[in-house]
């Protein structure tokens, strides 16, 4: 029963996920169209990736006839962030977890996923896990079949405010604990600044985004823990 | 098979590989207190740097995206729960462009 009642509040976490996968991904469903997906490639692409900003340039990669070489070079920039996640994800969950557990835990592992998961107090439970996954990803496979098969069914105004539901859940997940702890305030400061400043750096801007935000984490993250290590256990 | 679905299988094997070997791999609890403390920081600089300056590209104004932005982070301090944050945020983008066009 446990299990059901971590499904559920997982679920519950999930649907402002699915909301803000639903606008990004028919944003996805149309550019796709354009690319020359069919409905079912462009749906079979978001079911299988989850992932926005590698698929996206997957359609460039349809696109450009890219080789495999390519293709994996190109996904293992944009999306090595979540190597990173999943490692932080291996150190919240129970270390008994069944490798079937870790298995399909993998799959679901996306920014949003990933930030309401290590927001959960205590050791992280697979259900929890599924249950984000059981909004967020007919969420964002529902968004890609509508925006392909529809173009225009949701009102432009409508996806510009949904367009928001993924950041403000972000904010959520990562402004509690800033209000804890000042050293948490001052690295999100920290970050966001420096972010920002390599974006307005015209020379820097062209950087992939997914490999600005690793070289970001390991650099910050990495200084934080060596100035400020953390000596209680924070995960209980 | 056509290219699409070729392409879709790559990049999925690719990122589901990226997304399983720490997970599956590593299985102990890290005593270490260096990589305690990396991976206890690791969320908040990762999702910091993925909001900022990215949600200000986010909605059809970056005037409507502050807002959003400013609104999310009074409700998400005040302890408001995830949905609703996320919820509030949606409306004020909403209302920020009712106005502005």
């Amino acid at each position: 029963m446990k299990n059901v009642r971590e499904w559920r509040i997982g679920f519950k976490n999930g649907i402002p996920i699915a909301l803000g996968y639903f606008a990004v991904s028919f944003t996805f469903g149309i550019l796709a169209k354009q690319a020359g997906l069919n409905p079912f490639e462009a749906v079979f692409m978001s079911a299988t990736n989850l992932t926005s900003a590698g698929q996206f340039a997957g359609l460039t990669l349809i696109a450009t006839a890219a080789t495999i070489a390519e293709i994996a070079a190109t996904q293992l920039i944009i999306n090595s962030r979540y190597f990173l996640m999943s490692f932080a994800l291996s150190q919240r969950i129970d270390p008994e977890t069944s490798f079937f557990h870790r298995l399909v835990m993998s799959f679901g592992i996306t920014d949003e996923v990933f930030g309401v998961s290590v927001a959960r107090q205590g050791r992280l439970s697979p259900y929890y896990v599924y249950g984000v996954m059981s909004a967020a990803i007919p969420g964002w496979s529902l968004g890609t079949l509508f925006g392909v098969i529809s173009g225009n069914i949701l009102p432009p105004r409508m996806i510009s405010a949904l367009s928001i539901a993924l950041f403000g859940m972000l904010l959520a997940v990562i402004i509690p604990a800033a209000k804890e702890s000042k050293i948490i305030l001052g690295l999100i400061i920290l970050s966001m600044v420096t972010s920002f400043i390599l974006a307005s750096i015209p020379m820097l801007a062209s950087i992939s985004s997914g490999l600005k935000i690793i070289i970001l984490t390991f650099v910050i993250a990495g200084v934080a823990a060596f100035v400020f290590p953390v000596k209680e256990n924070t995960y209980e | 098979m056509s290219n699409a679905i070729f392409v879709s299988v790559v990049m999925a094997a690719v990122t589901y590989l990226i997304r399983v070997l720490p997970l599956t791999l590593i299985r102990k609890e890290i005593k270490n207190v260096y990589i305690r403390s990396f991976l206890y920081y690791v969320p908040y600089v990762t999702l910091a740097v993925m909001i900022f300056p990215a949600i200000l590209d986010a909605t059809a104004s970056s005037w409507s995206a502050l807002v959003g932005f400013i609104v999310a982070i009074i409700f998400a301090y005040r302890g408001a729960s995830l949905v609703s944050v996320a919820l509030l945020a949606c409306l004020s983008v909403f209302c920020v462009e009712l106005f502005l066009y």
